[in-house]
């Protein structure tokens, strides 16, 4: 059985070869080939000549036979184009008698496709989309024959590689083609193939390559295959801790920008926001709305939605922040679990107004030039959008080191956190601090959730779901000082997207969580007071 | 702050009226049938969440501390008689099989270990009150011992009550996931479809709360009350003194738990069902709103609370099913903004109001009782 195969595979390979030496123009007669096409009793000896060749114009003449385009007009084989127009099947157009484009006659029939190889010349057809004109076309059609087995493939793909420019698609092709030589009935062509896949650490060959193992008797090929299945493994592993990282990260970046909200209202003021996740959501339906509106009044301008709402985001919840300090928090201040009540059920009438007014879930469409992303290592692809929260979240943080580091109006709100009375007595506005100071974690909390509407839907409970995160960052990182904030949100979502995959199944979220929040009790069992806390006085009376 | 001991006598008195009228009245009115077996149960439903806001109010209302994680402590309990009650029926479900039927439903066809003591129900109702205590305790060991207090403590306990949530909800938990226990068919032997049952589980209730609340009166009056409630108005003051405040948080916390899960122990044959979404951050706040609403740090407060909001909730709910969030969330505002001291709060004023008019004296005393004050 497999002699057989082996010698079925070398009689692909050798016509196939033989296709390609005879790319040049006039080596396949195309004409003859095409008549035997139109006889019903070698149609399918044709068929089987054309399987190995990689000349673009069989793609038309097997086009035109299965759109019944084919037609026999003056003894010659000639194709109906799409504008009436005939041409033959190299392509060039023909002229009547009377050098006028030529017609053809009323009443007659197409070469027809018998019905039965009806899928030998599909197969064909979709051999030619590695040299269509979409590079994700090509790319797709490449990891199609990669996997077809079929050695007739070879010619094609040999082309194709010749001329193809994009080096993603080459490398598609390059891995289709060795892929196929795999089953080459030289060992020296498998082993050459075998090295190849283990040195691109190609992991959508790793079937074909186990295959090959169950079958191969060559030593050497037997050996090269193991080494390049190791390899393989150990690429992907590596580039899987690489992809673990990268999501701890982006888990980490939309933390920040939450917590850094919280840092300031709680860590510096002492209150607690439970309110902080409504005001994300805030951000996420303004995102929403300005999304709709563009869509309905400017379409043409629909992908630049996002830098009106980004700013809007940030000017809404702030807003809102701003006025549920003038109108709650302000009574509040110095009791620390009545906010938290409070502003719970400032959280719940938000979060049941988004529900009734917008249903229960909407979505954000990323703009066009945020979707996709960088192909870091094969397979492996960091989106645009999260690359993006990472950025913002940086810019958050500079941002708001700035102002409360470098800036007067920092200065103020240090200095009425730090001492409020004295602060007043010195000419401090310490209410208009206070109400600047809150609008501003809220309004930060609006960008992370206009920013978060990029990756996932939109919906009335998005700020529920990292809410209890957010403050854990806060309570691990210490009250009062940014940089705890910061390494805080980077080990608590690294740590959550390092142990889920530890874990795995279905449930790996909810008990990385748990671990997390179990690690956190632990490590404040041994700093009650966070990672970098604030010391004096001021520090134990807000804790 | 010294808290004016009132002799024992006309609380006792207080209470045996309540006891006569909830214990004793109610199920007198339900058997000459003035009260429906449906309301009986109803205010039996009441009755034990009173049970919990009791321990809520010891905690919060007289400590200061703001736990929220009662609600996990009340799950405990449901869970604990559910699990007894499940396999009390067990063998009699669709399936015939000798585990619950949502087990079949997630392919586990053996009684997973930790399900096989709760065949005992002398287990069941002693895991349900010593459990939470346990867990209590521990908490309150990892926290309160490491000088963990205020916010910290209320933002750790509710990431465990989210921890917990979360994991209730998964079927590998084996405890009914989503869906929870439900679907019970007798309690202790006795048919809970037969109004008798029911009947008696509401006098039992009312009788532990009876119980309950004597226990709390006994604790917030004795010392360790008095050491409670300073805690709450000045812990640091407090060591300064000597005290080892972190003992007195501790002991008060795991009775608060107990009493929770007492509470949950009532409840869960009374509604017959018992699922995550009552375990968890919201429910826990929710508690909190009861307490405040009927006047924290008065017991009294604690039981009006309970009954009144829980009452409202049924109204509003079976009414307006969309808006009660929004109810929920504006009563969390009003009751902490506008009426700190509660409904109890407000009766002591319009007290106070009607002896003015009556003797046109402003008594100073009873105007400033606010938050921190025994009104009871």
């Amino acid at each position: 059985m497999r002699a057989l195969a082996v010698v079925l595979a070398a009689a692909w390979v050798l016509t196939g070869l033989g296709g390609v030496a005879a790319a040049g123009p006039g080596a396949l007669d195309l004409e003859s080939v095409a008549r035997r096409l139109a006889a019903p009793a070698t149609q399918k000896g044709a068929l089987g000549e054309l399987a190995a060749s990689s000349d673009p114009a069989v793609e038309r003449l097997l086009r035109a036979l299965k759109d019944g385009a084919l037609y026999v007009w003056k003894g010659r084989l000639v194709i109906l184009g799409d504008d009436a127009g005939l041409t033959d099947v190299a392509g060039r157009p023909l002229l009547d008698a009377q050098g006028q484009p030529a017609q053809l006659g009323s009443g007659q029939e197409a070469v027809a496709l018998d019905e039965s190889h009806f899928g030998v010349v599909q197969r064909i057809l979709e051999r030619f989309e590695v040299l269509g004109k979409d590079p994700a076309k090509r790319q797709s059609a490449a990891f199609k024959l990669g996997t077809s087995g079929d050695p007739s493939a070879i010619p094609v793909l040999a082309r194709a590689i010749e001329g193809e420019t994009n080096r993603d698609v080459r490398a598609a092709l390059e891995d289709a083609l060795a892929k196929l030589r795999l089953r080459a009935p030289d060992p020296a062509d498998r082993l050459g193939a075998v090295k190849q896949l283990g040195r691109r650490a190609s992991e959508a060959a790793v079937p074909q390559l186990q295959a090959l193992l169950a079958e191969e008797t060559d030593p050497a090929v037997r050996a090269a295959a193991r080494t390049a299945l190791q390899d393989i493994d150990r690429f992907v592993a590596q580039r899987n801790i690489v992809g673990y990282l990268f999501n701890g990260i982006s888990l980490a970046a939309v933390l920040l920008i939450m917590s850094l909200g919280l840092a300031v209202t709680f860590g510096l003021m002492g209150i607690i926001n439970m309110a902080h996740g409504e005001m994300l959501m805030l951000g996420s339906y303004t995102a929403y709305v300005v999304q709709e509106i563009f869509a309905a009044r400017f379409p043409a301008y629909a992908d630049s939605y996002f830098f009106v709402a980004l700013p809007l985001a940030f000017l809404v919840a702030g807003l809102v922040g701003f006025a549920l300090e003038w109108g709650v928090i302000r009574f509040l201040y110095g009791r620390p679990l009545e906010t938290l009540i409070v502003t719970w059920g400032v959280g719940m009438i938000l979060q049941q107004g988004a529900r009734l007014y917008f249903g229960d879930q909407t979505s954000v469409n990323s703009p066009t030039w945020f979707r996709g992303g960088v192909e870091v290592l094969t397979g492996l692809i960091f989106p645009w959008s999260r690359i993006f929260i990472v950025g913002l979240a940086l810019v958050a943080l500079g941002a708001l080191w700035l102002l409360l580091y470098r800036s007067y109006a920092g200065l103020n709100v240090r200095a009425v956190m730090q001492n409020r009375a004295m602060a007043a007595c010195l000419g401090v506005s310490t209410r208009r601090v206070d109400a600047v100071t809150f609008a501003l974690g809220t309004a930060l909390a609006g960008v992370a959730g206009c920013a978060l509407a990029l990756i996932g839907t939109v919906d009335p409970e998005v700020g529920k779901t990292y809410i209890v995160d957010s403050f854990m960052v806060v309570v691990l990182g210490g009250v009062g000082k940014l940089v705890g904030t910061v390494v805080a949100a980077v080990c608590i979502g690294l740590s959550n997207k390092l142990i889920e995959p530890a874990i795995g199944g279905t449930a790996a979220a909810v008990y990385a969580k748990v671990a997390v929040l179990v690690i956190v009790i632990w490590f404040l069992q041994w700093r009650p007071t966070g990672l970098f806390a604030q010391r004096g006085r001021a520090a134990t009376e807000t804790a | 702050m010294t808290a004016p001991v009132r002799p024992w006598d006309r609380e006792l008195v207080r209470v045996g009226l309540f006891g006569a009228v909830f214990a004793v009245g109610l199920p007198t009115a339900n058997g000459l049938g003035f009260v429906s077996d449906y309301y009986l149960n109803l205010f039996g439903k009441y009755l034990a969440l009173a049970i919990l806001a009791l321990g809520m109010d010891l905690i919060w209302g007289y400590t200061g501390i703001l736990s929220l994680g009662q609600a996990i402590f009340f799950g405990i309990g449901a869970y604990s008689i559910g699990m007894h009650m499940m396999l009390e029926s067990s063998g009699k479900g669709v399936y015939g099989e000798p585990v619950p039927d949502f087990m079949i439903w997630n392919q586990v066809y053996a009684l997973p270990l930790f399900w096989k003591p709760y065949t005992s129900a002398v287990f069941a109702i002693g895991s349900s009150l010593l459990l939470p205590a346990l867990l209590a305790t521990v908490i309150g060991v990892l926290t309160f011992r490491r000088r963990l207090r205020g916010t910290y403590f209320a933002i750790l306990t509710q990431a465990i009550a989210f921890a917990v949530w979360l994991m209730l909800n998964r079927n590998e938990m084996k405890l009914g996931g989503t869906n929870g226990l439900t679907d019970f068919k007798s309690v202790l032997g006795f048919s809970l479809s037969s109004p008798g049952t029911l009947r008696a589980l509401y006098v039992v209730t009312a009788a532990v709360l009876v119980g309950a609340l004597l226990l709390a009166q006994a604790i917030v009056r004795s010392k360790t009350g008095l050491v409670l409630e300073a805690i709450r108005d000045n812990e640091r003051r407090l060591e300064f003194l000597g005290y080892d405040t972190a003992g007195f948080k501790i002991f008060v916390f795991a009775v608060s738990a107990a009493l929770a899960g007492l509470a949950g122990l009532l409840y869960a044959p009374q509604v017959g069902i018992i699922t995550p979404s009552q375990v968890g951050v919201l429910p826990s706040l929710e508690i909190v709103i009861w307490v405040a609403f009927g006047g924290r740090g008065t017991l009294w407060g604690a039981l009006v609370g309970a009954i009144s909001v829980n009452w409202l909730r049924s109204v509003l709910t079976g009414t307006y099913p969309r808006l009660w969030p929004i109810i929920l969330g504006g009563l969390f505002m009003a009751v902490i903004l506008l009426f700190p001291a509660g409904l109890i709060g407000l009766a002591v004023r319009a007290k106070a109001l009607v002896a003015r008019r009556g003797r046109a004296v402003a008594p100073a005393a009873v105007a400033a009782s606010g938050v921190n004050r025994h009104t009871a």
